[in-house]
């Protein structure tokens, strides 16, 4: 199934040129794109193409080193230090605009000290300060939603992979955020657990989440997504509906990308 | 062996406890605040602060604590400006002294087991609670801290007991604890081994007691080291019938 987003929905996510560099390699080489409420982009490219890269620059776990980012309407401040760095202007924004984008890490990343429960209302409870109650009667339903309600009071580390990023899921939603961001959230997992995983991940699109997964699924990209992006050396070298990108691309490099 | 001296060696003895816990627990207290800010100055990425941190941890790990409590004993107020100070009021007690020689020492084994449980933190569950929007602070009390406490407290374990240990060396600035107390009696009786024998007892007792502590904390901290609940359930179901 393919979501059909019309073309003039709200933008939920807006990136414009964005810069970033480790050291003397410039990883991001001014990257630009736009999700529009509901639309769920796939982000494609061989490893090193700065995909992953993009993704963490969009929450700042990476600080881009120009561009600008736009979450929901609203652009995060940046500011030049003294050394010449980019640095967040005002690292109160920076926490609430990573409250409404949820993250999935390839690693899971479930907080080990505590139980599937626990983890999934840390954030919504200690971050967003809500009550209590409201958010364990949501984490229930989150749990069940990703199929592992009968797991509540296990710790991460008595989950299988599947279901450790199962459980990951049901926390980024916890925080009911605006955009999702999916990195790479199969690729930790044996072969016979990605289904379940993606499983969940179509369910959530088929419910009109907007979702930014950098993946190499490419079954995903072509059936779930409703656009493509392929970047390349750290430029976006395609960039359209999955059906027209997969069936006739101009870019050489993405069909060859796509033949392997 | 004479049993009635050793039982009225351990009456007297018993009434020294106090003070050598309060030394012990005193000084652990302020040692580990002191060894966080430790830690955290080796961490914190400052050039300055790491190494202010890591010269004290080479004055102070690398001199023995007898020599330090004799230094602050009777080598502080040989300075008009500490007898001056405020604190001379605290520094002229022996007590004081005492405390502030276990604090600083046991602040610099302390500081390296902390720094070592903190950077067993897997950076995956940090980041996933900065992605979060968790900010720093509470990152550092509700992830960082308590999964770095449950790596470090073995090694926090052994430091305890050297620090229960260590106080007996408090007794060099004429403190009656267990140790203080013990060299009295010695030398007012001559019966060194009876007396050292009790007191070596008394301090066997304190640290079996403190071992015990540690382990039920450790057991309290590790619920997600265990067995998943329906397997732990599952044991006791077998247990129970096979009781019945």
């Amino acid at each position: 199934m393919i979501a059909i987003v019309s073309e003039t929905a709200t933008l939920a996510l807006s990136v414009r040129s964005l810069h970033k560099s480790f050291g003397s390699v410039e990883v991001l080489k001014g990257i630009s794109l736009d999700a529009r409420v509901g639309e769920v982009v796939s982000i494609l490219g061989s490893s090193g193409s700065g995909k992953s890269t993009l993704l963490r620059c969009i929450n700042l776990l990476e600080t881009p080193d120009s561009g600008e980012i736009t979450v929901a309407g609203e652009t995060i401040r940046m500011r030049t230090n003294a050394r010449g760095h980019a640095k967040p202007e005002d690292q109160k924004q920076v926490d609430r605009i990573r409250s409404r984008l949820g993250m999935v890490f390839q690693s899971f990343n479930l907080w080990s000290h505590k139980t599937v429960l626990e983890n999934i209302i840390e954030a919504p409870v200690h971050v967003q300060r809500r009550s209590r109650a409201e958010c364990i009667a949501e984490a229930e339903q989150l749990l069940a939603k990703v199929g592992i309600a009968d797991k509540r009071n296990y710790y991460p580390v008595h989950l299988s992979g599947g279901q450790q990023q199962r459980a990951a899921i049901a926390r980024a939603l916890a925080m009911q955020p605006k955009v999702m961001l999916f990195d790479e959230p199969t690729s930790a997992l044996d072969p016979e657990l990605v289904g379940e995983v993606l499983r969940v991940m179509r369910a959530l699109a088929e419910e009109g989440r907007t979702m930014l997964v950098v993946t190499h699924e490419m079954g995903f990209a072509r059936d779930v997504s409703s656009r493509v992006i392929f970047l390349h050396k750290g430029v976006v070298e395609e960039d359209g509906r999955p059906q027209e990108v997969f069936a006739n691309s101009k870019s050489e490099r993405f069909r060859q990308f796509i033949s392997k | 062996m004479d049993w009635t001296f050793m039982a009225e060696t351990f009456l007297s003895l018993i009434s020294a406890i106090p003070l050598t816990l309060q030394l012990a627990a005193t000084s652990i207290v302020l040692g580990a605040i002191l060894a966080l800010g430790l830690a955290l100055a080796r961490l914190s990425g400052s050039l300055v602060l790491d190494w202010f941190a890591r010269f004290y941890v080479f004055v102070f790990r690398g001199t023995p604590l007898l020599v330090q409590i004799f230094l602050i004993y009777y080598g502080l107020g040989q300075f008009p400006a500490v007898r001056h100070s405020l604190l001379w009021p605290l520094l002229r007690e022996p007590y004081w002294c005492a405390v502030l020689a276990l604090t600083l020492n046991t602040a610099a084994y302390a500081g390296e087991i902390i720094r070592g449980g903190l950077l067993s933190v897997s950076h995956g569950q940090v980041e996933a609670a900065r992605a979060c929007g968790m900010p720093r602070l509470m990152l550092f009390r509700r992830i960082v801290m308590p999964l770095a406490i449950r790596q470090a407290l073995p090694a926090y374990g052994n430091e305890m007991i050297s620090m229960v240990k260590a106080t007996s060396l408090a007794s060099i600035t004429t403190l009656m604890e267990v140790t203080g107390v013990a060299a009295k009696i010695i030398s007012e009786t001559y019966r060194a081994i009876e007396v050292f024998l009790v007191a070596g007892a008394i301090y066997l007792a304190i640290n079996f007691m403190l071992t015990r502590l540690v382990q039920r904390l450790e057991y309290w901290l590790s619920a997600h080291l265990r067995e998943p609940p329906s397997i732990r359930a599952g044991i006791t179901a077998t247990v129970e019938r096979d009781a019945s």
